[in-house]
């Protein structure tokens, strides 16, 4: 397991506090994004998310990009969603990613396509995020496809999950991580975390069992890059908590000065998050604005 | 039942095209209480292509008969010599009705008047919801009588996802997050415990993946 760990899994299992922010792969087949974003992170992360066609827009597939990543030196965490692959291509494209040196697996059930610019698409959903997990530990610990037949080759797959303790219903958040957990995630990102509060109150239940041990929990993070974005993500994306306060905060400063003021709210975020017991790491996601993640690592002395 | 509507009245007499002689047929079963293929709704279709027959200047001959089930072949045969003397047949049933008029009927086109929609339950009047996937593979009794591959807009079998939101679904907030619904319906039942179980990757070769399904039953030959 060693000689195949990546940085993302060494870090974390050293028990020192991880940082990974997210490359979202072009609309298009120019690889120089990647390295252009890499080049971008590569010194603030110790992993970093590719996203797998998030929102259902077309964009280069998540395995080619996380073996760009990897050739710029960054240590990829492939995100695979379900709503596109059955448990034939899920599988194979696992293989390919460990064959590549690919050693970080995000499980995702995936935006359904109805969000994005082919609503007519068919969906898969052959399994689910759990199911996922479950398949690719099985490959890598057993040696043994969903089918039954043996793995001619073990993929060496660092497994990690999403967790969103701010959708519905609360009761069950917890139970859903212990889920997920059971299925074989070792690592977890969360949803972006505005309210603070209600991520404490989800982060002691997941104490109480004794969850944060057999995990790693990373904190979302995204710095806000205008009033409109954070009314948008306020009101029209469902599982996500914006309190007024924050809205108010952005709102009341000029508006040339909101980016900074988004940063600021980011840097603050983590740092409160480095002071909760059993997170152990911080997951930023600045989307499509890479170069907030050097100012935050920076202002709340991640690293 | 099967849940049906019909289709846009263009799209009909585009379908019909040259044909002059049209034998509507209506259906006694489930098109009949969706509201969408009785015999209520093919004397309507009928008027309206007569109308719309005579504002195009063509000479629309209708006929109209309603029978027991279209997905029978006892209830087809009688019908057999009238609907000979049509150049086509317009089906008010569901797509397996239209597809057994079609082989019965042998030589004359059958053209489907509705599309087919969902296995559901009317809600209320005149209101009718989609609860079965027909997967072949039930699992309701693991999820409170409430079947996530239909109600949950992903199927997932270990669901809510992280877009359920005070009980919407994120695709729709007139829509109900089917997972808010099985554990709502677990706790109620005092089976929350259940929910930490992890639903096994489903098998899908029971659904339509598999290829035609069949069922053949010795004991009723």
């Amino acid at each position: 397991m060693t000689k195949s760990m990546g940085k993302l899994e060494a870090v974390l299992s050293q028990g020192k506090f991880a940082v990974t922010a997210e490359a979202g792969p072009p609309r298009g087949a120019r690889p120089e994004v990647m390295r252009e974003k890499a080049a971008l992170l590569k010194s603030q992360v110790d992993a970093c998310n590719v996203t797998d066609n998030q929102t259902s827009m077309v964009r280069l597939c998540s395995l080619a990009g996380s073996a760009l990543l990897l050739a710029e030196g960054i240590d990829p965490v492939m995100q695979m969603v379900c709503r596109d692959r059955n448990r034939i291509a899920a599988q194979s494209d696992m293989l390919g990613a460990a064959a590549l040196g690919i050693r970080n697996l995000l499980c995702l059930s995936g935006d359904h396509q109805s969000f994005g610019d082919h609503a007519q698409a068919k969906n898969v959903y052959d399994i689910d995020s759990i199911q996922l997990l479950q398949i690719a530990r099985q490959m890598r610990d057993e040696g043994k496809f969903a089918g039954g037949d043996e793995v001619d080759g073990r993929p060496q797959l660092f497994l990690g999950a999403a967790a969103n303790p701010f959708a519905d219903p609360f009761a069950i958040r917890v139970p859903r991580l212990a889920k997920k957990v059971a299925a074989g995630a070792q690592f977890i990102q969360t949803q972006c975390v505005f309210n603070v509060e209600k991520f404490a109150q989800w982060m002691q239940g997941v104490r109480d069992r004794g969850l944060d041990q057999k995990t790693h929990i990373l904190a979302g993070i995204t710095p806000i890059k205008s009033l409109g974005m954070a009314r948008y993500m306020a009101t029209k994306v469902a599982g996500m908590d914006i309190p007024e306060a924050v809205i108010a905060r952005i709102k009341g400063v000029d508006k040339k000065l909101r980016k900074q003021e988004g940063i600021r709210l980011a840097i603050e975020t983590a740092q409160q998050m480095k002071e909760i017991p059993g997170i152990h790491g911080v997951h930023i996601m600045a989307i499509e604005w890479e170069e907030a993640v050097s100012e935050i690592v920076a202002g709340a002395q991640l690293r | 039942m099967i849940v049906a509507e019909q289709k846009p009245l263009d799209e009909i007499l585009s379908a019909l095209g040259a044909s002059e002689r049209v034998l509507l047929v209506g259906c006694h079963g489930c098109v009949t209480v969706c509201a969408a293929g009785g015999e209520k709704e093919t004397e309507q279709l009928a008027r309206l292509l007569r109308v719309a027959g005579k504002t195009q200047g063509k000479k629309i001959s209708v006929e109209t008969v309603t029978i027991e089930r279209q997905c029978d072949p006892e209830f087809i045969e009688p019908i057999a010599a009238q609907a000979h003397e049509h150049q086509a047949v317009l089906s008010l049933a569901c797509g397996a009705g239209v597809q057994l008029m079609a082989e019965r009927l042998g030589s004359i086109a059958v053209l489907p008047a509705l599309n087919t929609l969902f296995l559901g339950v009317a809600e209320e009047k005149g209101t009718w919801v989609e609860r079965c996937q027909a997967c072949g593979d039930c699992k309701l009794h693991l999820t409170g009588g409430i079947c996530p591959v239909t109600r949950c807009a992903k199927s997932l079998m270990n669901g809510p996802c992280g877009g359920s939101s005070a009980g919407h679904c994120e695709l729709d907030p007139e829509l109900a997050c089917g997972w808010q619904l099985i554990i709502d319906r677990l706790e109620a039942l005092g089976q929350l415990d259940q929910y930490e179980k992890i639903l096994e990757p489903a098998d899908w070769s029971r659904a339509r993946h598999g290829g035609l399904r069949k069922v053949n039953r010795e004991d009723l030959k």
